[in-house]
């Protein structure tokens, strides 16, 4: 379990992290949604015990941060920002030793190398020095260290930055294949990464916490939450459209109908709490309308991010 | 083994994995040479003995010794991966003395690499090898004090050319502490114990009877405790910048 109360930082004048309580359970994978600067990197290098906290605590499993640096890292394992690495060392030779250090020693710490070379598909690179690495492979590296160890509480700053489509969908794949009883906390500015991986979602700006819930949770306060698109195919008449958008916009459940291209694409808005969409595809089929289109949003993500991250800054 | 002896292990290889390793060694050995032969006059002195060698270490060390230990931390700080050492299990005193560590056995190698020195005395003459023994062993202590200097001066910054000039002037300060260029600026206020204290710091006037092969015990602990406070220090320094 992580415990973080009060947890503020401020560096000179500035307050990068203005006090933010949370707890993160077992099973939990937490992502940590933010624009850039808003305190995400900072809450994340308080928590591995990088930078020391000016007010507030850290609690990692029982151990205070502050109190037992130590005995708190042994259970984290961390991806810093932009995953550093000694870039004149070798990929094996990297994680031996990163392994060396956390007391993982002889045919154990080379089974572990070999287990994250393989998950993290280094097999290729293992001889190659760091520096001449693909961004990409730098990441995964990053992510092998961290995982070395099979650590209770991952940590994870910008882990899929830098990969392209297939490497994300990999990196996603390896953190919802965890065992459920691992705590991961991943900072991403991609919002469906959210989706794809994460149970909860924390958005924080201007270093306060913003908002605090499922991704579900989120989408709903979009204004497009439940939204019908409805798509009038080219063979009906212009007319139906315009009909259409009047009689949609009277029912009942919903609060405006939006039109686009041209008139043949209308967004049927629903009124908060409210699903328009039984109504809405009763009124298509009684009105015999020529729809080639019609699906249900769930919200989005990117909207209420910018919201209520707007609001802040 | 300890995570400080594994950091050093790293960090050690660290050294040979670039040309860093080889261009110092060589330097080093180059202008002990031109040292020993050129200015110390050692042919023309006429004695099987290593002082016009050793009495130059610690000018060698003022320049070489920076170079060395400006890496040390402000490197890892300027490529990120402080972060991932510092995050490690490890305590700051481990990290600290690892990297120092690290360092020193290199200079140790870099003089051991003078050993062809050794041999020609031994060729030429009959020199007292024990007194040689002992002066190699002052001048790597010697050597540590300017490392734990640098480390420190390296921690201060992200930038290696501030931590090089930095250490160089720290160094310079206590190379000719004894010296009127560092007394004169004190002697006129400061009180007399402060001034001897000052004065009992200087390298040059330790190492010269380290160099002769007068080895006193103080001398050696001298350079001991110097290098154990400015690591010290360094520790200090990293924990303020990471609560900065």
């Amino acid at each position: 379990m992580i415990e973080i109360s009060q947890l503020a930082k401020n560096f000179g004048e500035i307050a990068a992290v203005r006090g933010i309580d949370f707890t993160v359970r077992p099973g939990d994978v937490l992502g940590f949604l933010g624009p850039n600067g808003a305190g995400k990197s900072t809450t994340m290098k308080m928590i591995a015990g990088f930078v020391t906290p000016s007010a507030g605590s850290v609690r990692v499993c029982g151990h205070d941060v502050q109190q037992d640096p130590r005995g708190a890292q042994r259970l984290i394992g961390y991806l810093p920002e932009g995953a550093p690495a000694w870039e004149e060392m070798a990929v094996l030779g990297f994680l031996r030793f990163i392994g060396a250090v956390r007391g993982v020693h002889g045919a154990e710490c080379t089974r572990r190398v070999e287990d994250v070379i393989e998950r993290m598909g280094l097999g290729g690179v293992r001889r190659q020095r760091i520096e001449t690495l693909s961004k990409g492979y730098k990441r995964r590296v990053g992510l092998a260290q961290a995982l070395l160890h099979d650590p209770r509480v991952l940590i994870l700053d910008e882990p899929t930055d830098g990969l392209d489509p297939n490497q994300k969908h990999q990196v996603r794949e390896l953190i919802r294949g965890l065992s459920g009883d691992k705590i991961v906390v991943i900072s991403t500015h991609i919002l469906e990464e959210v989706h794809a991986v994460c149970n909860r979602a924390i958005v924080i700006a201007g270093g306060r916490i913003v908002a605090d819930g499922t991704p579900q949770e989120l989408e709903a306060r979009s204004r497009y939450h439940r939204a019908v698109h409805l798509h009038f195919s080219d063979r009906g008449a212009d007319s139906d459209a315009a009909e259409a958008r009047a009689a949609l916009a009277a029912l009942e459940a919903v609060s405006e109908v939006e039109v686009q291209a041209g008139g043949r694409r209308l967004v049927v808005v629903a009124r908060p709490g409210a699903n328009p969409l039984g109504a809405v595809a009763r009124l298509v089929h009684d009105r015999g309308w020529l729809v080639d289109e019609l699906h249900v949003e769930r919200g989005r993500l990117d909207e209420v991010f910018r919201d209520i991250t707007r609001e802040v800054a | 083994m300890g995570a400080t002896l594994i950091i050093a292990r790293r960090e050690l290889g660290a050294y040979f994995a670039t040309p860093l390793a080889y261009v110092f060694v060589l330097i080093f050995l180059m202008l002990s040479g031109v040292f020993t032969f050129y200015l110390g006059g050692f042919y023309e002195r006429g004695q099987a003995d290593l002082v016009a060698f050793f009495s130059f270490h610690p000018w060698l060390y003022l320049f070489l010794v920076p170079a060395l230990a400006m890496r040390l931390w402000a490197e890892e700080r300027k490529s990120g991966t402080i972060e991932l050492l510092l995050t490690l299990p490890v305590t700051r005193w481990q990290a600290v003395l690892g990297k120092f560590l690290a360092a020193w056995l290199f200079t140790g190698l870099a003089l051991a690499l003078t050993f062809p020195l050794w041999i020609t005395v031994n060729v030429l003459g009959s020199p007292d090898n024990g007194v040689i023994l002992a002066s190699y062993a002052g001048s790597w202590l010697m050597a540590a004090g300017f490392l734990a200097i640098g480390s420190c001066m390296s921690a201060l910054t992200r930038n290696q050319v501030i931590a090089f000039i930095l250490t160089v002037v720290v160094c310079f300060l206590f190379v000719l502490s004894g010296f009127p260029l560092v007394l004169d600026a004190v002697s006129g206020w400061a009180p007399r114990v402060l001034v001897d204290a000052i004065a009992s710091m200087s390298f040059l006037t330790r190492f010269n009877a380290v160099a002769r092969g007068v080895i006193g015990l103080q001398d050696l602990l001298f350079f001991v405790a110097l290098a154990g406070v400015w690591l010290a220090a360094t520790t200090v320094v990293i924990e303020l910048k990471q609560a900065d």
